[in-house]
């Protein structure tokens, strides 16, 4: 039982940051769901702010590590102009070539929209502090743009997963 | 004696948070500044996307990583487009109250375009 160094970073790209940005998105989602005047104590407040601001922040720093790791480590030996590399792999395949040509083709592209929208997320969370309580239209824009981050990295991460399945890069 | 020195504690700690709820209004320019940039970003992702699908030259000039490829080019722009946005609007905008909601509007038009210029059954349509 052993991986091979592309899949070691296949693993790190996908299982690890690209998993942990997706579980996490749950719990960024309540917190600022819920961070509304009239649901706040003192206490709640207190506790709720520092880890929304660090949540927020590493979400995006995640996100940049797995589109970064994906596009200058992953992305290379997929793309390698060997017959043996998952990109020859699949077009060689008319029943697998849907997979590069759409599948590949949308996630390389549409997962950069995820840390680009997460970065905003988090900035304007420190900005505002606990002030965003207060903010509401502010607060419901971040949301939207909080799913939209989700939506494009889940995109990308079942569409990796299916691919390197279809084709797995070792 | 720990109850005594619980409550001194929250007393010293929890009327910060609330005269940071509190607190008078931060200018909403910086935070307009990161939304609208983080739009502009995705909008030119989608754009060189689309673009480099029906260009084979502009794909082929914007491979600045050889072993990356085209993408390298087309990421590499839309996050220096996205930065250089960032800065510009928040020095234009860091002192400002400006309408968040027309603001949120734009930003979510153009990552809807941004979007679809990735979605390959879009760019196709401009492969030559």
């Amino acid at each position: 039982m052993s991986l091979t160094d592309r899949e070691l970073w296949t693993v790190i790209h996908g299982m690890g940051l690209g998993a942990l940005f997706l579980l996490a998105f749950a719990g960024g989602l309540a917190g600022l769901w819920s961070l509304r005047p009239e649901f706040m104590t003192v206490g709640g407040l207190r506790e709720r702010i520092p880890r929304l601001e660090i949540g927020t922040a590493v979400m995006a720093v995640v996100a940049w590590a797995t589109v970064l790791t994906g596009t200058y480590v992953i992305y290379p030996w997929y793309r390698a102009a060997a017959q043996t590399s998952p990109k020859s792999l699949l077009l060689a395949d008319p029943t697998k070539a849907a997979w590069h040509t759409f599948g590949m083709e949308w996630k390389e592209h549409v997962a950069f929209i995820a840390p680009i929208l997460a970065t905003a997320v988090a900035f304007v969370v420190i900005y505002y502090g606990p002030q965003l309580a207060r903010e509401p239209r502010v607060r419901k824009l971040l949301i939207t743009l909080f799913v939209i981050a989700f939506s494009a990295a889940a995109v990308a991460g079942i569409f990796g997963a299916f691919i390197n399945k279809a084709a797995p890069t070792i | 004696m720990t109850q005594i020195v619980e409550r001194t504690r929250l007393a010293v700690t929890v009327p910060a948070y609330w005269d940071g709820l509190y607190a008078p209004t931060k200018p909403s320019g910086p935070a307009a500044a990161a939304i609208l940039a983080a739009g502009i970003g995705c909008f030119v992702m989608g754009l060189v996307t689309s673009i480099a699908a029906g260009v084979s030259g502009f794909s082929n000039a914007i491979a600045f990583v050889n072993p990356v490829g085209p993408l390298s080019g087309k990421s590499d722009i839309a996050i220096a487009t996205y930065l250089v946005a960032w800065l510009v609007l928040y020095l234009v905008w860091r002192k400002k109250d400006i309408n968040i909601g027309r603001v949120g509007t734009a930003t979510l038009i153009l990552v809807a375009l941004g979007i679809l210029g990735t979605f390959p059954t879009f760019f196709d349509v401009f492969v030559g």
